[in-house]
């Protein structure tokens, strides 16, 4: 039914608004990134919704020539879920931050990912709360000092891919915003996700928080903090790929390879794990002294979608009953007629 | 010479009559009433109803705070209220008896199941002395009976436990109901095959138990007289018998299937609300898509991306919830999407009464948001007009590109009245337009006339575009702080909520058009005012009555009308929203009858105002 799709490039998603992200943002990158994927999908433009709370991140819409609604803050996982539910056919992808999606917006982004609405989350962290000029975030390391913390916060931030994967999440991710080609080739990953497909991407704040993963994206150092996972192949990293992940009962212990270690002792990724536990095992490993952080794609398994069901259990109701008659429904009942 | 017969039965014909069915929570009070309100309704008369809940499920059985009530005045005239005073109370319990046995007229009919009426019940209701045997009850004509024997008497053939039984002995003051009015049972009959078809025990437990309560008012020569209330001369036409909850969702299909936008209900479940998810839910043949959303923020964050998307979005809720979703009904205000919010006002502050019906959200309606963010708020005034309120709050929002807040309450969505089902032909048409020529478009360019901005579905090739919370260019939609810009949307805003105003009737005042009185209401107020209304122009006073269907915007002849009287009462079960809105707009020196008990006006308490302001 549908022409043939039109050749899309990266300029049939720019608009003409002056982009206003504070220069060295990490944001460029993603949008970057982003501009180049959707051209790529096979989606006509006009199906794509970019819906956004509010933050830095969230002003994403305004810079992508798609549909696009910059909510309010916390809710875009309400907004897209209303959206996927009124038109399953559209393609939605959420622009949110850590601040938006974990702290008001926690209750909403939990549900979205218990449901499976057929949504592509990208959660920009960096760590703080960016937009209202340097507050903690529900990702701040314990101790950050910023603007409402002046003596250090109390509080333990969230493990963001181990909350996703406790709310039932069926595709869990992670990239960084400088790691382009990796960025760019997981956002295909979580676009060829059915379901809800939660992507946290490591974001750069240089205003606020600069350096917040400098650790993951230092070139000297970066390869012995941060593994790359792909489905199929044995965990291993290190600048010279000489060590790796193996399982130790419960617990996931980094080898040193060689010495009677090889990669048949590693852990091979396998994605699609039917137990969850498996990938909440790899997400503990972020902020563990001695562990790499994984990026890539932890998990990526099949279910219905949330707007499909609903759909189907629509569409059966009137197979069976036939489509409604309003006639007949306002007279249904007990009836009189009075002459 | 003694006499050895009875004195003949005798039928009086009445107009009407009040009934009120009280018990424990347990006692199935709700469904006994609702079966004779529907029984009622078939036979022709006109009627108003007022079901009473408490707050808890199932508070402890046989206390105070577990009374459940449920009161009809069925008439061959007009009815307009439930009922100012009860003509047969029947109560089930001690504490039953002990919270409503005040409104029980002088010499009215009491039935109490003395079986309910030992020492620990008494004691559960905080009764020192057995009000059968103080002469306490002197003043009215008491029926006591061992109703809970009687209906295991009757049922006893069955093989059910004891407390199965006893769950029947509602039936069996039902039964006693319907000899004293002598209406036929077979409605309840049907009502109990299709409601207990799983289980046909149940379906002749309860007949018999009903049939036996009948049967036992015909044997027994304690009651001499029953009653014929004929019917009433309605309109002609087909009715049935509606509550304001049902009224409202079945005016959401209407308005669904009337436009063809298909509808979308985000909603959580809140009393009195709820119901209204329920039934939507059912109407999937419709292509209702309803959604339980994980809190009532979501709810209408759902409803709005809905909006967004084309549906016609609806949302459902009580006081709280509609405190939760104040800052998401300004995105929809700021956006200029169409979705109706349904408040269900209850008792309030905070969880309040969540049972007890009031008014009191009236401000929330108008002021609620941060900032300037006018919307439509419209007032349904009876069950049946809920189902028009619905119709009309969807127009309106599809028409203007803009939130309409439609405001109910718990008195409407429960209480119940006959209602003349429309021919759809009858229903108002409104057509929908949505964009779909690039050419010219800009996201916030305006129809002249409603200053509506277009509806573009996403989807619809060449209109790419964003909308959002932030204050927009005009017509160009672009993110815009220029502080003449500014001023000038938030102008363009409320000019066109006040469009609205061309759209809906000129006030025409009930009663004496002109005159010494205007008593002006909204909402649930509307029958005990009618009615008071009626009462005091038969005492020979020009009183008029002015009932606002629309209180945003207000009636273009409104501020007229008002200086037509000598003096204005405005009567709201809140402490003077309207009466303030009104004096402020007008400069009229209004005063309110203002009660705030979790109960409707009754008639006399209006009346006595309006002696009171006439003298």
């Amino acid at each position: 039914m549908t022409a043939t799709l039109p050749v899309l490039t990266r300029k049939d998603f720019q608009t003409d608004q002056e982009v206003r992200w504070c220069p060295g943002c990490g944001d460029y990158a993603i949008l970057a990134a982003v501009q180049s994927v959707f051209p790529e999908l096979g989606i006509r433009r006009e199906n794509f919704v970019v819906v956004s709370g509010i933050g830095c991140s969230s002003r994403f819409p305004y810079y992508m020539n798609t549909y696009g609604f910059h909510t309010i803050h916390g809710r875009a996982p309400a907004v897209a879920t209303g959206v996927k539910l009124a038109r399953p056919e559209l393609e939605v992808w959420i622009a949110t931050g850590d601040g938006d999606a974990l702290s008001i917006g926690g209750n909403h982004t939990i549900h979205m990912l218990r449901r499976n609405v057929g949504v592509k989350v990208m959660l920009f962290n960096n760590r703080i709360y960016g937009l209202t000029k340097g507050q903690y975030s529900p990702t701040s390391e314990k101790g950050k000092k910023a603007k409402s913390t002046p003596y250090g916060s109390v509080d333990q931030p969230f493990n963001v891919l181990s909350l996703a994967i406790g709310a039932e999440a069926t595709f869990v991710a992670r990239s960084v915003d400088v790691f382009q080609p990796h960025l760019k080739a997981t956002l295909k990953k979580a676009a060829a996700h059915r379901g809800s497909a939660f992507l946290e991407i490591l974001q750069n704040c240089n205003i606020f928080n600069d350096g917040a993963w400098e650790t993951l994206t230092d070139k000297d150092i970066k390869d012995d903090h941060v593994i790359a996972l792909e489905h199929g192949q044995p965990l291993v990293f290190g600048k010279s790929r000489d060590k790796g992940i193996r399982m130790n009962g419960l617990n996931l212990e980094v080898v040193a390879l060689g010495n009677g270690v090889s990669e048949k002792d590693l852990i091979v990724h396998d994605e699609k794990h039917p137990n969850p536990a498996y990938a909440f095992l790899l997400s503990r490993m972020e902020g563990q002294p001695g562990f790499p952080t994984p990026i890539g794609v932890l998990r990526a398994v099949e279910a219905p979608r949330y707007e499909d069901d609903v759909k189907a259990q629509i569409q059966g109701i009137v197979a069976k009953r036939g489509a409604g008659d309003l006639a007949a429904l306002l007279k249904s009942g007990d009836v009189w007629d009075v002459r | 010479m003694a006499t050895t017969e009875a004195p003949p039965r005798r039928r009086e014909t009445l107009d009407r009559a009040v009934i009120r069915f009280c018990g424990d929570s347990g006692d199935g009070m709700q469904i006994t009433g609702s079966q004779f309100t529907n029984t009622a309704a078939l036979y022709g008369n006109d009627l108003a109803t007022f079901p009473d809940f408490p707050a808890e499920i199932r508070a402890p059985a046989g206390t105070l705070p577990g009374v459940s009530g449920f009161q009809i005045n069925f008439s061959s005239s007009d009815v307009y209220t439930p009922g100012d005073s009860v003509d047969v109370l029947i109560a089930m319990n001690p504490a039953a008896l002990k919270m409503n046995i005040a409104d029980l007229k002088t010499g009215g009919i009491l039935i109490v199941n003395t079986d309910n009426f030992k020492d620990t019940d008494l004691r559960k209701a905080q009764i020192v002395r057995n009000p059968l045997e103080d002469h306490s009850l002197d003043g009215y004509r008491v029926f006591a009976a061992e109703l809970t024997k009687l209906t295991r008497l009757a049922l006893k053939e069955l093989g059910l436990d004891a407390k199965s039984m006893d769950r029947c002995k509602n039936f069996f003051a039902l039964g006693m109901c319907y000899w004293l009015y002598n209406r036929p049972m077979d409605a309840t009959v049907r009502w109990l095959e299709d409601k207990f078809k799983a289980k046909p025990k149940l379906v002749d437990a309860n007949r018999l138990a009903m049939q036996a309560g009948y049967s036992y008012c015909e044997a027994t020569e304690a009651f001499q007289v029953s009653y014929d209330i004929p019917p009433a001369r309605l309109s002609p036409g087909t009715y049935r018998n509606i509550n304001g909850n049902s009224a409202l969702a079945l005016g959401f299909v209407a308005a669904s299937v009337r436009s063809g936008l298909p509808l979308f209900q985000g909603s959580y479940p809140i009393t009195p609300a709820s119901d209204v998810l329920h039934e939507l839910s059912g109407y999937k043949d419709f292509g209702v898509t309803t959604f339980q959303a994980e809190d009532e923020i979501a709810a209408m964050a759902a409803a709005i991306g809905a909006a967004y998307s084309g549906s016609l979005a609806i949302t459902t809720t009580s006081g709280p919830g509609m405190a939760l979703k104040m800052e998401a009904i300004g995105l929809a205000v700021m956006t200029e999407l169409p979705v109706v919010v349904c408040d269900i006002q209850r008792g309030g502050p905070s969880t309040g009464l969540p049972t007890k019906t009031e008014q009191a959200d009236l401000w929330q309606a108008l002021f609620g948001r941060n900032s300037e963010a006018p919307l439509p708020v419209i007032a349904p005034q009876t069950p049946g007009d809920c189902f028009w309120a619905a119709i009309e709050a969807s127009r309106i929002a599809v028409r203007y590109m803009v939130p309409v807040i439609v405001l109910s309450d718990g008195y409407l969505a429960n209480g119940a009245e006959p209602w003349r089902i429309p021919e759809v032909s009858e229903l108002p048409d409104f057509p929908v337009h949505f964009r779909t020529e690039p050419e010219g478009f800009q996201a916030y360019m305006r129809d002249p006339e409603t200053l509506a901005r277009p509806w573009v579905k996403p989807g619809t090739p060449g209109l790419e575009h964003r909308i959002g919370g932030i204050e927009k260019q005009e017509n160009t939609g672009n993110v815009n702080y220029e502080p003449l810009n500014h001023e000038r949307m938030v102008r363009l805003r409320a000019a066109k909520v006040q469009a609205v105003a061309q759209d809906i009737p000129e006030i025409v005042p009930a009663g004496d058009t002109e005159g010494d009185l205007l008593v002006v209401g909204w909402g649930s107020t509307y029958g005990s005012i009618t009615a008071a209304l009626k009462a005091q122009r038969a005492k020979g006073r020009r009183v008029g009555h002015v009932h606002l269907r629309y209180l945003n915007p207000l009636p273009r002849n409104l501020g007229e009308v008002l200086g037509r009287y000598k003096k204005v009462v405005v009567a709201e079960m809140n402490m003077g929203q309207l009466l303030m809105v009104l004096r402020a707009k007008f400069l009229v020196d209004a005063v309110g009858l203002n009660k705030v008990q979790g109960k409707p006006f009754q008639q006399a308490e209006i009346e006595a105002k309006i002696e009171e302001m006439l003298k």
